[in-house]
């Protein structure tokens, strides 16, 4: 009898990559969901390096990181598979995965930019690392995996979740449609996937966080 | 030509750990390579085109397509050339497990590290150290809980994990000598003190892990090139 936890906390990104994964591959969990401000035992437990969320547990034994799970999840339900097997091919992936997990720092930034040239050189930074998974990544293919979805649009997978409200949060439009016609055309496509579109949160839920949060965030910046 | 029998190009430099990491793979494998090394100071052609995104090093290029990024090279070379010996542990879970450890050692670990020689002040020399010494006890732990009483984080092999980690070692000592405190030693971490002479004295490691004394010198002439603080 498999018995599959996943630990995490609403609407974080790196949580709905093992949601998505998970649905992906048909497999059956419980989500655990956890109070940051209050961490459960289990948490601690399960994850004493970090303390963070996602942890998957599988059959009792806890895996952290979302990176490492997304693999695990890979290697443990091969079907439908989420990674190509030609090793060019997976380290390609891979090393684009690394690659968007490293610049997403560039959308953080501007999440809590001031406004002004702060906010100015975020936008500009945003847009270049959009420019390059636009052009160099995705191409001409309906997901960054190729027909199908991949690890890599798991990963990516946060841009379509909530980078919108982000955006609304910020008051800034990074992603117009004449600048990233092929971001906005995988942006719809992941979306409407059935996995991915029966675990998205709602839009006004989602707004008023990534507001809510944001104000307080700013606030501590400038006390 | 198959696959295991195209051209194999090492992009690299000698002091860098993760070019060692491509470099004890690849021997582990006893993959025959031509190792070009990289100017310091300079990046040649070959590197910009290889990896026009990151302009780093290791590059692996095999036939004409460059791999890039060390853990990414490593998995690629144990995929490549698939027969024995396994790098990646064999079962999910243990590869999960090998993989987190090396992504902390990568993320928080390591950074650390490399900020002690720059630190400004001595509480932030102090407070770098303890982290690193925080590490090891962690690793140390890793270490009894994954070799399970084997010498090596893969067992009877050496494997990812020793690879991720072992990379380190040079640099690790070169720090002990730099602040005069031991780090990795019998008294504090028995297991990876044991661990780590295994893993240096290994075939694959052994003709390519550069010596303390040659790492010690070549950060000497990194410190003067620095820019003032």
């Amino acid at each position: 009898m498999e018995e599959v936890k996943l630990f995490g906390v609403w609407p974080s990104p790196y949580v709905y990559r093992i949601i998505w994964a998970l649905q992906l591959k048909g497999v059956k969990y419980e989500h655990v969901e956890e109070d940051l401000a209050n961490k459960s035992e289990l948490l601690m437990k399960y994850n004493p390096v970090h303390k963070k969320v996602p942890v998957l547990v599988h059959n009792g034994k806890p895996i952290s990181e979302s990176l490492v799970i997304l693999e695990y999840i890979e290697e443990t339900w091969p079907q439908p598979p989420l990674l190509q097997q030609e090793p060019y091919d997976r380290a390609m992936a891979r090393f684009w995965i690394k690659f968007a997990e490293e610049k997403s720092i560039a959308f953080a930034s501007f999440y809590v930019a001031q406004g002004g040239e702060e906010l100015e050189k975020a936008t500009e930074e945003a847009k270049r690392v959009l420019k390059i998974l636009e052009e160099e990544v995705l191409g001409e293919r309906k997901y960054f995996g190729g027909n199908e979805i991949g690890l890599i649009d798991l990963v990516i997978g946060w841009i379509a979740l909530s980078f919108g409200e982000i955006e609304e949060a910020v008051g800034v439009k990074v992603m117009n449609g004449c600048d990233f016609p092929g971001m906005l055309a995988w942006i719809q496509n992941f979306r409407e996937h059935p996995a991915i579109k029966a675990n998205l949160p709602k839009h006004d839920e989602l707004l008023a966080y990534y507001k809510q949060k944001r104000e307080i965030i700013l606030a501590s910046k400038t006390a | 030509m198959s696959k295991g029998e195209e051209e194999v190009k090492l992009l690299g430099a000698w002091p860098s750990p993760f070019v060692l990491r491509a470099r004890i793979a690849l021997n582990m494998k006893s993959v025959r390579y031509e190792f070009l090394q990289e100017t310091f100071g300079s990046k040649s052609q070959l590197l910009l085109q290889s990896n026009p995104v990151h302009k780093k090093i290791p590059v692996l290029i095999h036939g004409d397509k460059p791999v890039c990024e060390s853990l990414i090279i490593v998995e690629y070379i144990d995929q490549v050339w698939s027969s024995p010996p396994s790098i990646l542990p064999s079962h999910p879970y243990d590869r999960a497990v090998a993989r987190f450890w090396a992504a902390y050692l990568d993320e928080k670990w390591f950074p650390a590290m490399k900020s002690v020689q720059g630190a400004k002040g001595e509480e932030e020399r102090k407070a770098l150290m303890q982290q690193l010494e925080e590490g090891l006890a962690l690793m140390e732990s890793a270490y009894h809980s994954v070799s399970k009483g084997k010498p090596f984080f893969g067992g009877d092999r050496v494997g990812y994990l020793d690879i991720a980690f072992g990379c380190y070692l040079g640099w690790l000592r070169v720090i002990e000598s730099f602040s005069g405190l031991k780090l990795l030693d019998h008294a504090k971490t028995p297991g990876l003190a044991q661990w780590a002479q295994a893993f240096c004295a290994h075939d694959a490691v052994k003709p390519v892990m550069p010596e303390t004394d040659k790492l010690i010198e070549f950060a000497k002439v990194l410190m003067a090139k620095a820019p003032p603080k």
